[in-house]
């Protein structure tokens, strides 16, 4: 069992989530995040002052899977996130997961997450 | 000082007046113009929020930009030579220009009598200029989300400069649709169907926004404030009462109260259209249809409210809404992407108004409206197509792919529209 935790552009995020589905990844949460990265940061012009905006939104996106989804996840983010060649296109990082427990069955372990 | 000034013209405007309307009723008259335009004035905000929501909140700040730069660009432009190519005294009919500037007639005995006394030429000036600024503002809300703001600001005012004054100068410049008998009371055509054709050729040339036609089917791209909307709707409704009641061109007790019912009447019945046909259609009544409903109503009876019958003005606007409904599918399916649904309806239910004029009243002919609606919509997309093919080649007329999936706000303004608040560009 793995949870995956993408941090990607919000504009990614409808192609990745067709892209999870499409190799059968249904459950996954999105949150909204501001980060910063190594992209360009935005230039921004308020009542005529110019100011950088360094901490930029990002979209957060976990996925629980068992481990021979692993790959086929990350596939899915990088295959969209890669169209576009510019920097600061996110990380993923990938934590091995100690318990999960669906809650109304009370299961848990690999029969919990799928 | 200045009361002394104050009495003099009163002693002016008292000795100087015609036989035709009693001083009382030229100040009335003349006092119910300005309060039409403040109230077509308000339409502007309306149409700022109804786009504002109907629309993702990356775009807020460039729907808002162009709405605020059209009203400029319009009341400028008419000030320029609008005005004198929409009423050019007497002209072959199919073209005449008087001259650049307002040119108000000499002294205020010329401006008295100007319009038979019903009005002076100033109330006359700035009622028009505010319907020549809508007319403009309806592309803007059917190329929203992609289209360039340089592109957009000038093709808004090469179209309100010369083809709304010119176009409009068939009818109400009396020119040869108005000889012909055609009959547009406030503009079913020459304002909403005149705008509603620039904005099916605009939608049309920049194609739809990223994301509307996928391989699977349309996906449906929300407005981010629905109230911002419904402000929007009310407060283009209440301008309405402005542009049909000021439409009448004086204070007429009878003829302005009468047209107050109809428009009103027929939004009314839009409304139920609309959220009748959509209940039925999409199992779920939907807000933004019921939204569209009452100004497709409003836009309908626009061409006859003074003409058509009360029971007609229910029928009509009733019509509308559901035209306005089919009429949004349509344009889905044809993939003309229209945030905000304006070509359905403003050019749809205008078309609808102007031929409904034709079919419920027996003093016009419903050939001769369709002839008007015809010449205008051919003469409309000549030009909208004309002027957007010269823009798109010369500066391209659509912002760029990344540009539109980061927003315009960011892309054009380098602002935020939302700054501090937690909208983020989810889907």
């Amino acid at each position: 069992m793995k949870l995956i935790i993408a941090v990607i552009q919000p504009e990614e995020l409808p192609e990745i989530k067709e892209e999870l589905l499409k190799k059968k990844i249904y459950k996954f949460t999105v949150s909204n995040a501001l980060g910063q990265g190594k992209e360009i940061p935005i230039h921004e012009v308020y009542r005529g002052i110019a100011h950088e905006i360094t901490l930029l939104k990002k979209v957060r996106i976990e996925i629980a899977v068992n481990d021979e989804y692993v790959d086929d996840a990350i596939n899915a983010i990088c295959t969209v996130a890669n169209k576009y060649k510019d920097k600061g296109r996110g990380k993923i990082f990938v934590l091995p997961i100690e318990k999960c427990v669906r809650i109304r069955t009370g299961e848990d372990g690999a029969e919990a997450i799928g | 000082m200045t009361s002394r000034y104050i009495i003099l013209i009163i002693l002016i405007f008292s000795f100087t007046f015609g036989s035709e309307v009693s001083e009382e009723m030229f100040t009335i008259n003349n006092l119910w113009i300005l309060i039409a335009s403040f109230l077509v004035f308000i339409m502007h905000l309306g149409f700022a929020t109804l786009e504002s929501g109907l629309t993702r909140s990356k775009n807020t700040v460039n729907i808002l930009f162009k709405n605020v730069s059209i009203i400029s660009i319009g009341i400028l432009t008419y000030a320029l030579c609008g005005f004198n190519l929409m009423y050019p005294g007497e002209f072959n009919g199919i073209f005449g220009f008087a001259g650049f500037g307002i040119s108000a007639p000499e002294g205020s005995d010329g401006l008295i009598n100007y319009a038979s006394g019903s009005y002076s030429y100033y109330a006359d000036f700035i009622f028009q200029a505010m319907f020549a600024a809508t007319c403009a503002t309806i592309v803007s809300g059917a190329v929203a989300e992609r289209i360039k703001l340089s592109s957009f600001l000038i093709f808004s005012a090469v179209y309100v400069a010369f083809v709304y004054p010119w176009l409009g100068s068939w009818k109400w410049g009396g020119g040869w649709l108005d000889q012909m008998g055609f009959y547009d009371f406030a503009g079913s055509t020459l304002v909403h169907s005149v705008g509603g054709w620039a904005a099916l050729v605009g939608a049309w040339i920049l194609g739809p926004r990223i994301g509307k036609y996928t391989k699977s089917g349309i996906r449906p791209i929300m407005g981010h404030n629905m109230p911002l909307a419904t402000i929007g709707v009310f407060l283009l409704w209440l301008g309405w009462y402005g542009f049909n009641g000021g439409s009448v061109l004086s204070a007429d007790a009878g003829a302005v109260s009468y047209v107050f019912v109809t428009t009103t009447l027929a939004a009314a019945a839009g409304i139920l259209g609309a959220m009748i046909i959509s209940w039925v259609v999409s199992k779920k009544p939907d807000l933004s249809m019921v939204l569209n409903g009452s100004l497709a109503g409003l836009v309908s009876i626009t061409a006859g409210a003074d003409v058509i019958s009360l029971f007609n003005s229910i029928i009509v606007g009733f019509i509308a809404g559901i035209f306005v409904f089919s009429s949004i599918l349509f344009f889905d399916k044809l993939k003309i992407d229209d945030p905000v649904g304006a070509i359905s309806v403003h050019l749809i239910c205008g078309i609808w108004g102007t031929l409904a004029v034709g079919i419920f009243t027996t003093d016009y002919s419903f050939t001769t409206q369709l002839i008007g609606v015809l010449s205008y919509g051919i003469a409309s997309v000549l030009c909208a197509f004309i002027l957007f093919y010269i823009i798109n080649l010369a500066m391209n007329l659509r912002v760029s792919e990344e540009e539109e999936l980061k927003g315009l706000d960011i892309g054009e303004h380098e602002m935020e529209s939302y700054a501090g608040f937690q909208i983020f560009t989810v889907e």
